[in-house]
């Protein structure tokens, strides 16, 4: 996007990740908001908590990954789909994450679930998708129960721990479970040419989901480290005090 | 004649990067920005940012020394901002990269179609015109850095050309590929919808370079002076009647005017993204005139007459 022509100065700070102050002092929130986050966080605890039960069960009756995505499909898009909502949450303020962050999350995930898996009907018995969805389940209890605790005031230190560490094997876990995935996927999407537009047509304009596919996989080495190295940096200062000035903002 | 002090710190670390003694009442602040650069010559006077509070905004060049709130011995925080690139280098790099771009698709050179489309014409006129009004948009652009516009700022950070150029560049590539695309459909509506759009899109282009030269006259050449603008003989700048960034409206009149000629959806989108951009630029433009202007016409609003 063009640079501002009214401000040639440095633009805004942009926000590589996370909350800006982890589980320290929160901005002060209304009685009605801190309810409802309280309510949505548990909420979607227990439902991530229900997704794991149910994966855990499922293995333990059939011995086998195949047919589990078909099992807990509906529960994880639901859940999976109304994390939506957590945009809005940082749009009106109640949450002070940035959008941006929080909406490209949210978005990965959306596209995993809903164009990947839900689309693309033959790759949902692979290995590569029990990776992340055990990833993701693991991850998801764990941040929505340290926010729970956080607004109640009453943060249990494994939580915290759990937090700021799970993350350094579910990360790149998840990541790989992804990625196999999508690419797995690729031949379908070649010989069938799903989601995609060819010219000649009446708008001009073309779009090829294959290629879409292999540039979103590109797209994870740039961004993965980002991340990646963010949390390390939060995780550093939440649970070892250290002071950390960042290099520009 | 008393003589000031001048100690200058880092906003973050607080450390003493300077200490200028000996300097003049009235020195101005780019004055003191070019001693500071004597002892850091790694940090030319467009990357100094120098305030009165470490978290507190930019003093501007213009600001005379005795006129601050300071002491005789005044402290200066820093901020460098890095490294600066001129505004007239970034127009002219993001504005010429389109222009070169959209030429290699239209003259179809080799290995973006196919081989037996190399070097081949289109045989719709209406591709031709649209390579017309695409390389002189583009052109004016140029013409105008170099010759109307009169820049508030002489800089900006460097990694900004690189982000405007890859979207400048981007887009028109992405644009010229279905244009000039052997596979290309022109219009529904025809030569009506052909000959409406470019309409739309002159007159846009007429609006809009009225716009510069209106804007361009409220300035005298080498000041940062600024006035409200007023609609002049011109009827093109009677559009200041009803909004305070005719220049906008126009250039979104005119990417409207040639997604129309078009009928091609990468340019609606890019009308819609440099839509969504100059919107912002307005709003915060008109901010800053009713902020600045106690008796800024009423009935304007930012960018789209009555509404936005």
């Amino acid at each position: 996007m063009a640079s501002s022509e009214e401000d040639g100065t440095n633009g805004g700070a942009s926000e590589a990740g996370d909350e800006k102050e982890p589980s320290g002092r929160r901005r002060r929130l209304g009685l009605a908001a801190t309810a409802w986050l309280t309510f949505y966080n548990i909420a979607m605890t227990a439902g991530w908590l229900v997704l794991a039960i149910a994966m855990v069960r499922f293995y333990m009756e059939k011995g086998t990954h195949r047919g589990l995505y078909k099992s807990i499909q509906k529960t994880l898009k639901f859940f999976q789909t109304v994390a939506l909502i957590e945009i809005v949450h940082c749009i009106i303020g109640i949450v002070p994450t940035s959008v941006l962050v929080t909406g490209v999350q949210v978005s990965s995930r959306i596209f995993m679930v809903w164009l990947i898996t839900h689309s693309i009907k033959p790759i949902q018995n692979e290995e590569s998708v029990v990776l992340f969805l055990v990833s993701w389940t693991v991850t998801e209890i764990t941040r929505y129960s340290f926010y729970t605790f956080s607004l109640l005031d009453h943060l249990p230190y494994f939580v915290k721990w759990a937090r700021y560490n799970f993350f350094i094997i579910l990360y790149p876990v998840g990541v790989a479970g992804e990625l196999l995935t999508i690419y797995a996927a690729l031949p379908y999407v070649k010989k069938s040419g799903m989601f995609s537009i060819r010219l000649p047509n009446k708008y001009n304009v073309s779009f090829d989901y294959y290629y879409f596919l292999l540039i979103t996989m590109a797209s994870y080495i740039p961004l993965f480290p980002q991340l990646y190295f963010h949390m390390l940096r939060q995780r550093r200062k939440v649970l070892h005090g250290e002071v950390i000035v960042e290099k520009d903002d | 004649m008393k003589h000031y002090e001048v100690e200058i710190l880092d906003a973050k670390t607080r450390e003493k990067l300077c200490f200028l003694d000996k300097v003049e009442p009235q020195a101005t602040i780019a004055e003191i920005k070019n001693l500071f650069t004597k002892t850091h010559p790694q940090w030319y006077p467009a990357r100094q940012s120098l305030r009165l509070d470490p978290k507190g905004k930019s003093l501007k060049d213009e600001d005379v020394l005795q006129k601050l709130p300071v002491g005789t011995t005044a402290t200066l925080y820093f901020r460098d901002l890095g490294a600066q690139i001129s505004w007239v280098t970034v127009f002219l790099t993001e504005y010429a990269g389109p222009l070169f771009i959209y030429l290699l698709f239209y003259f179809r050179v080799p290995f973006i179609y196919g081989h037996k489309y190399d070097f081949t014409s289109s045989r719709h006129t209406v591709v031709h015109l649209a390579c017309i009004c695409h390389s002189f948009h583009y052109v004016k652009r140029l013409l105008e850095t170099l010759f109307v516009h009169r820049f508030s700022h002489g800089t900006m950070p460097l990694r900004n050309i690189f982000k405007n150029c890859t979207y400048y560049w981007g887009f028109a590539a992405w644009m010229a590929y279905y244009i000039n695309h052997p596979l290309y459909t022109p219009p529904t509506y025809g030569a009506q919808q052909i000959k409406l759009a470019l309409a739309i899109f002159v007159i846009c282009q007429l609006g809009n370079f009225s716009i510069h030269m209106a804007l361009r006259d409220l300035r005298p050449a080498g000041s940062k002076t600024r006035k409200i603008p007023y609609p002049t003989k011109n009827p093109f700048t009677w559009l200041f009647l009803l909004v305070s960034c005719p220049n906008y409206t126009y250039e979104v009149g005119s990417w409207i005017g040639f997604a129309i000629m078009t009928q091609c959806l990468p340019v609606a989108l890019f009308s819609l993204v440099g839509f969504t951009q100059m919107t912002i630029w307005a709003k915060g433009k008109h901010r800053s005139y009713l902020k600045e202007f106690r008796d800024y016409p009423p009935l304007r609003m930012p960018i789209i007459p009555f509404l936005l």
